[in-house]
């Protein structure tokens, strides 16, 4: 044996560890995939060793190559089997591991409960925290649901230590587990106050980290929080109070007015940078609340601004870059403070730091005005022609039209101008944003129709030199414009000077290279500018151009019919045929373009994006109902076997269906008629939809103003917005002027008076547009849903945290705890019912009259928290899958805990945590139980057989401690109760009394096992051994699906899955005296039989009836 | 929350990948390539801060990086992080990591990829910040390698005295590879606990 374990070692010492896997890969550049599948050969052999160190060392190599890209999921048995390691080298490596590569989808995922919790509460604080990083990292809601009590516990370790990783932690617990969030909330609360800063630390980042999310809930705890940092010199806790308040204040106005205060002191007073600028950007959240209120803050917002000033002008890129991010919230509520410092902004578009010259780009967006629009997007443009780099230049082409069409065109005066720009724009190269351009060029051609002639031109115009803007032809390139163009052109062909040159640059050769959608509208708009050019021609009696236009279609459309592209071919021999027909008719002499433009008639509306989401579900319709009744799936298997022997029979059956005489049929039709009339949302093809659109209301009122054309449409070396630019300036140079008049005159009238408007820059009301343009709105249906949510994910998993935490607990809110250990610790004088409460206060009543009326209201608090307990005791007989028990008293809490020692199989550890619920100080504890002859607690030496145990440590109010008894048991086939009382001395501020409660501990045994992880081919060897006593039982009724049976069985009574082959699985476990206990779970409708073979008969008896028990209490 | 932490060097070679969040290994190894993508065509003089990206896509998280020498730190948060506390947070790193491996240079980390995960550990647990104070993480690493050290024992004196004969003939071990300006001073940040 000895021979082994040292032959072993030195095997071992030529394996290859993780240094020398990375020197490898080093050393293989050329060969490396190869190399590494070598590499993962060997580690398959040495995963398939017993040596556990080998293992690990294998792991740990697995966790680097996972690193490097490869999927090590195969190994996740192997992890658990590292992680369960007793020696905190190779315990480490394997949550090393196991938090790296496990996720929610792991299945070995539940196997690992117990052993976690098992390290949870293991005496050596780092098992604990390492065990506590892994399952940060990849906890699931079982494993969140199954261990939230153990953690909670954690919170109120000795070690702050372990403190602060519990405290952390429950966050992730909250977000798998929500129900835990309420339980464990008041004692999260509590540890905001904890003596380490460490632990402070942690707390405040729970929380706000929960706030941020749903902050509402967390409005009540804003008093403690001022406190803290009012108090806290920790930055990081005050930067994360200071970030919460920020959530916090729009909730919350009068919270705002508070904090303005001490938040000014913390910026004239900190010198850390960071502080400085979340003190600032929560006054901003203060002010942006506040804004609606009461707008006396001023001083406040130019100390903002001026501090932000500052940053920006920082030679430090990083203030610099937060400078901004910040000016952009000031900007929303308060723009005129910003706006004064354009030119700091404009001068950090030509930062060399794309970051900033984006964040600076943001800025812009808000800081336009009716007045400065145009110069901005001036220099704007300017830069789009510097630009290097096209995602920079198209990030700014987006932010010009942003800025441009923000709220529904606003600060847009002169929409030439605009389209100029659009046009402009499209002289980009290698752009990917055509589309957006195009639907700009659309919408304001639809919605703005005083633009429409203007628009038709420049869109000719792009027609026309086309060839310019086909360079770039992937999908969104800027020919998507072409798009369109020539979708404008057609549209509105009314406004076209010349059609019949519209019509031609549309249908030459060259289009046929543009992409399918582009070709498809080329097609569609060339037979209505065909229908206007008809028109024209009649109207002038001019039949011989007619006649050639037709000729010309008939030409060129044969080229489109071609095309490859469906949609495109279609259209094109659609439209060809009918031209030709048309052509018959002229020669014919018979005037047509009236019905030909009928094909075109009627106007289209813009409707919003959002109308189809919006319309109403109308009352009595249910959209979720089956039309029919849904096809049960039992049903269809029933019908398999019996379609073997009803084969003939469907033979026949199947011409059936087509007899189905004409009278019947048109007698269906005919009631199909009948319900689509009275149906109300059947959707006809109502010739009257025409007229609909021409009695919508706003088409025929809107005012269609005549434009000046005298401006020339370009000017010669100069980009035509310029020209815009200059008009707009002598335009507004000129109203200005006359106003001064006016006013000169109305001076001349009255004395004196009027003289402040005589040089202050112009107010944005003086601005009137060019044109006076109505921009029609968007349709929605009628009486359209209003609502806000639209935006909201509803996955989010922070929805189910949105918990309202300053209700009282309620009686069914409690974390699951264990059951199956232990019946609850009775008192003796009510044996059966269920906590020892009422001794106590009697005394209490007796001795303290007076002081209890003066704590009436904590008392009643006491008794308050008192009762909720009783109750989750109560409920704990009831089910549900609670799991220690909860010894309760007045002043007590306590939970307990029964494990085996691996080490030495007499032995068992009880672990007890007490929680001191009360106001008073509880010390001199002491345990004692009555020893039975099978089950002793194991007492110091010289101690009598009666002595009880003092427990090692005092209880300050609201702590919790653990102690650990052992005691020997010498039989563990059978379950045993053991009577005890624990003495404790309750010491108020003026009194002390000496209580004393009587509980049982109850050592099922199913305590007795211990969770050893068996091979499949040991198992295997174990049951042909032929050693093994035999039993069996059955549950009825179990409505689980089998994973979570298996991980019930795994968590409650400590086996571990062998194997499972699809509904069926054995099972092993083995007591602390080396007893074998196999199971084979076999599940089938809601019947699971458990097969179990055991060396000891009366142990596996004890077993089965406490696994009874368990799925009889679910 | 913190999302995830990558550090990889000059070439785009990860050293260490901590992901909060489960994604497959393949999107892993594209997120690295990307984010170094995105880090590695950047100035030595502009911010470090970075919007854009996989990990970044649609949601308010943005890139904080640090470059040092040949290595790139880079933290993927969310906007409930102090994006000027995060940078002192990739400083505490260094500045541990410098200490923990008396003058780190990217051999440490590339040979003790396991040892700087446990000190990462001691910093950032789940994503969520966990102790800033560098003496507090030093203390609590040391505690736990003094552990791993008393449990190797005499059983793994033979191990190690093997991987130190490995590591004799290793012309490629050189300590001396300084990461030179590891201590770079953060300019306008006063020390930040």
């Amino acid at each position: 044996m000895a021979l082994k374990i040292v032959k072993g070692s030195i095997d071992r010492m030529f394996d290859k560890n993780l240094q020398d896997l990375v020197r490898g890969i080093r050393n293989h550049k050329e060969d490396e995939a190869k190399y590494i599948s070598t590499c993962i050969d060997e580690i398959k052999q040495e995963l398939k060793q017993d040596n556990i160190a080998v293992k690990a060392n294998a792991v740990c190599k697995l966790t680097y190559l996972q690193m490097l890209g490869y999927d090590v999921s195969w190994a996740a048995f192997n992890i658990v089997e590292v992680m369960s390691s007793s020696k905190f080298t190779y315990k480490r490596i394997g949550y090393l591991a196991a938090s790296q590569c496990f996720h929610e989808g792991t299945d070995v995922i539940m196997l690992t409960t117990n052993q976690i919790r098992k390290d949870l509460s293991s005496p050596n604080q780092y098992d604990t925290g390492v065990a506590l990083t892994g399952l940060s990292c990849f906890v699931t809601p079982d494993l969140a649901r199954d261990l939230a009590n153990d953690i909670m516990t954690l919170m109120s370790h000795t070690k702050p230590y372990i403190r602060k990783k519990a405290v952390l932690i429950m966050y992730k617990v909250f977000l798998k587990y929500p129900e835990s969030l309420r339980p464990a909330f008041p004692r999260l609360k509590e540890k905001l106050e904890d003596p380490d800063p460490g632990v402070q630390s942690a707390a405040v980042n729970v929380i706000c980290e929960l706030a941020r999310r749903n902050p509402k809930n967390y409005l009540s705890l804003a008093p403690l929080f001022f406190k803290l940092m009012t108090s806290s010199t920790n930055n990081w806790v005050l930067i994360k109070i200071i970030k919460l308040f920020g959530a916090l204040t729009p909730l919350e106005p009068r919270l705002g007015k508070k904090l303005i205060e001490p938040l000014t002191n913390l910026i004239h007073s900190t010198s850390a940078m960071s502080l400085l600028y979340e003190c600032v950007n929560t006054v901003i959240a203060v002010l942006i609340s506040l804004s609606s209120g009461m707008p006396n803050h001023s001083a406040s917002i130019q100390l903002c601004v001026q501090k932000l000033r500052i940053l920006i002008e920082d030679s430090d890129q990083n203030l610099k870059y937060l400078g901004l991010l910040a000016m952009s919230k000031i900007l929303k509520t308060h723009p005129k403070s910003v706006q004064s410092h354009k030119d700091l902004i404009l001068q950090c578009l030509d930062d060399k730091d794309e970051s900033i010259r984006l964040r600076a780009l943001d800025l812009l967006y808000g800081m336009v005005s009716k007045k400065n629009l145009m110069e901005i997007v001036k220099k704007l443009m300017l830069h789009v022609d510097k630009a290097e780099g096209t995602t920079y230049r198209d990030e700014l082409l987006t932010k010009i039209i942003d800025i441009c069409s923000q709220s529904n065109y606003q600060y847009i005066t002169n929409f030439e101008w605009y389209i100029s720009i659009l046009v402009e724009l499209t002289r980009l190269e290698g752009t990917r944003h055509g589309h957006l351009i195009a639907s700009q060029m659309l919408d304001v051609a639809i919605r703005v129709k005083a633009i429409r002639a203007f628009a038709v031109a420049q869109m000719a115009m792009l027609l026309d030199n086309a060839h310019l803007l086909t360079g770039n032809m992937q999908r969104n390139g800027i020919c998507e414009v072409l798009y369109a163009a020539a979708w404008i052109c057609g549209e509105f062909s009314e406004h076209l000077e010349d059609p019949n040159q519209t019509l031609e640059a549309m249908l030459r050769p060259k289009v046929a290279t543009l992409p399918g959608h582009i070709q498809a509208v080329y097609v569609q708009n060339a037979a209505k500018l065909f229908a206007t050019v008809l028109r024209k021609h009649e109207g002038a009696t001019d039949s011989q151009a007619a006649q050639e236009t037709s000729q010309l279609l008939v030409e060129r459309l044969p080229l489109f019919v071609q095309s490859a592209n469906l949609e495109v071919q279609e259209r094109a021999s659609c439209i060809l045929q009918l031209v030709k027909y048309i052509q018959k008719l002229q020669q014919k002499d018979v005037e047509v373009a009236e019905e030909v433009s009928a094909l075109f008639a009627g106007e289209l509306n813009p409707v919003a994006p959002k109308a189809q989401k919006k319309v109403p579900v109308p009352e009595g319709l249910d959209l979720d109902a089956w039309i029919n009744e849904p096809p049960s799936e039992s049903e269809s298997e029933d019908e398999k076997p019996k379609a073997v022997f009803a084969k003939e029979e469907t033979k026949h059956s199947r011409p059936r269906h087509t007899e189905v005489d004409e009278k019947e049929l048109a007698r269906r039709r005919e009631a199909r008629k009948q319900e689509q009339a009275n149906n109300p949302f059947y959707i006809k093809s109502s010739p009257s939809s025409q007229k609909v659109y021409q009695d919508a209301p706003g088409v025929e009122h809107i005012p269609v103003v005549q434009i000046d054309l005298s401006v020339p449409l370009k000017v010669p070396g100069m980009p035509m917005s310029d020209q815009y630019l200059k008009l707009e300036e002598e335009r507004r140079q000129k109203e200005k002027a006359e106003k001064k008049k006016k006013e000169k005159k109305k001076k001349r009238e009255k004395h004196g008076k009027g003289k402040k408007h005589d040089s202050g820059p112009e107010s944005e009301e003086d601005i009137t547009p060019a044109h006076h343009v109505d921009i029609v709105t968007e349709e929605m249906p009628e009486n359209a849903l209003p609502s806000d949510d639209d935006d909201k994910d509803p996955n989010d998993p922070h929805k189910a945290l949105d918990i309202d935490l300053d209700k009282p607990l309620a009686d069914t809110e409690k974390l699951p705890v264990r059951t199956h250990r232990s019946e609850p610790l009775k008192s003796p004088g009510e044996d059966g019912d269920v906590e020892s409460v009422p001794q106590e206060p009697k005394k209490r009543s007796s001795k303290e009259k007076k002081e209890k009326k003066k704590d009436k209201d904590k008392d009643r608090k006491v008794c308050q928290l008192d009762f909720s307990v009783r109750r989750i005791t109560d409920s704990n007989k009831n089910g549900c899958y609670l799991e220690t028990k909860w010894v309760v008293y007045t002043h007590l809490w306590a939970v307990y805990d029964i494990q085996g020692n691996l080490q030495d199989g007499s032995q068992v550890v009880v672990s007890v945590i007490f929680e001191n619920k009360s106001d008073s100080f509880l010390k001199s504890m002491e345990f004692n139980v009555l020893d039975s002859l099978n089950s002793k607690l194991q007492r110091p030496e010289g101690a009598g057989p009666h002595d009880g145990l003092v427990v090692p440590f005092q209880l300050p109010p609201g702590v919790s401690n653990e102690a650990r008894f052992i005691f020997s048991v010498q039989s563990i086939v059978m379950p045993q109760k053991l009577k005890g009382t624990l003495t404790f001395i309750v010491k108020s501020e003026d009194s002390s009394t000496h209580e004393k409660l009587d509980f049982k501990l109850h050592f099922t045994c199913t305590s007795y096992l211990i969770t050893t992880p068996c091979y499949s081919d040991a198992y295997a060897k174990l049951l042909e051994s032929g050693d093994l006593k035999s039993s069996s039982l059955r549950l009825e009724g179990v409505n689980m699906p089998f994973h979570h049976l298996l991980a019930r069985i795994c968590f409650h009574h400590h086996f571990s899955v062998v194997e499972r082959i699809d509904s069926c699985a054995s099972m092993y476990s083995r007591s602390i005296q080396g007893h074998h206990v196999c199971l084979l779970v076999k599940t089938a409708d809601q019947t699971v039989s458990i097969d179990a073979k055991c060396d000891e008969p009366s142990l596996l008896g004890n077993v089965l009836d406490e696994i009874k028990q368990t799925f009889s209490q679910c | 929350m913190i999302k995830a932490i990558l550090i990889f060097n000059n070439h785009g070679k990860p050293r260490l990948s901590k992901f909060y969040e489960h994604y497959s290994e393949d999107t892993e190894q594209q997120i690295i390539r990307e984010t170094f993508h995105l880090v590695s065509k950047r100035d030595e003089n502009v911010c470090n801060f970075l919007e854009g990206g996989m990990l970044i896509d649609g949601s308010d998280n943005k890139l904080i990086y640090r470059h040092y020498a040949t290595l790139y730190f880079v933290f993927c948060v969310d906007s409930s992080e102090s994006e000027l506390g995060i940078l002192d947070l990739i400083q505490v790193f260094v500045e541990t990591l410098d200490k923990c491996f008396e003058n780190v240079c990217e051999l440490d980390l590339i040979f003790h990829v396991d040892k700087v995960h446990n000190i990462l550990a001691e910093m950032v647990m789940g994503g969520m910040v966990l102790e800033t104070n560098m003496n507090e993480i030093i203390t609590q690493v040391d505690a736990q390698n003094k552990m791993e050290k008393s449990e190797a024992g005499i059983a793994g004196a033979p191990a190690r005295a093997v991987s130190a004969v490995k590591n004799m003939n290793l012309p490629e071990m050189p300590k001396n590879i300084n990461i030179g300006d590891i201590s770079i001073k953060v300019p306008n940040l006063p020390s930040f606990k």
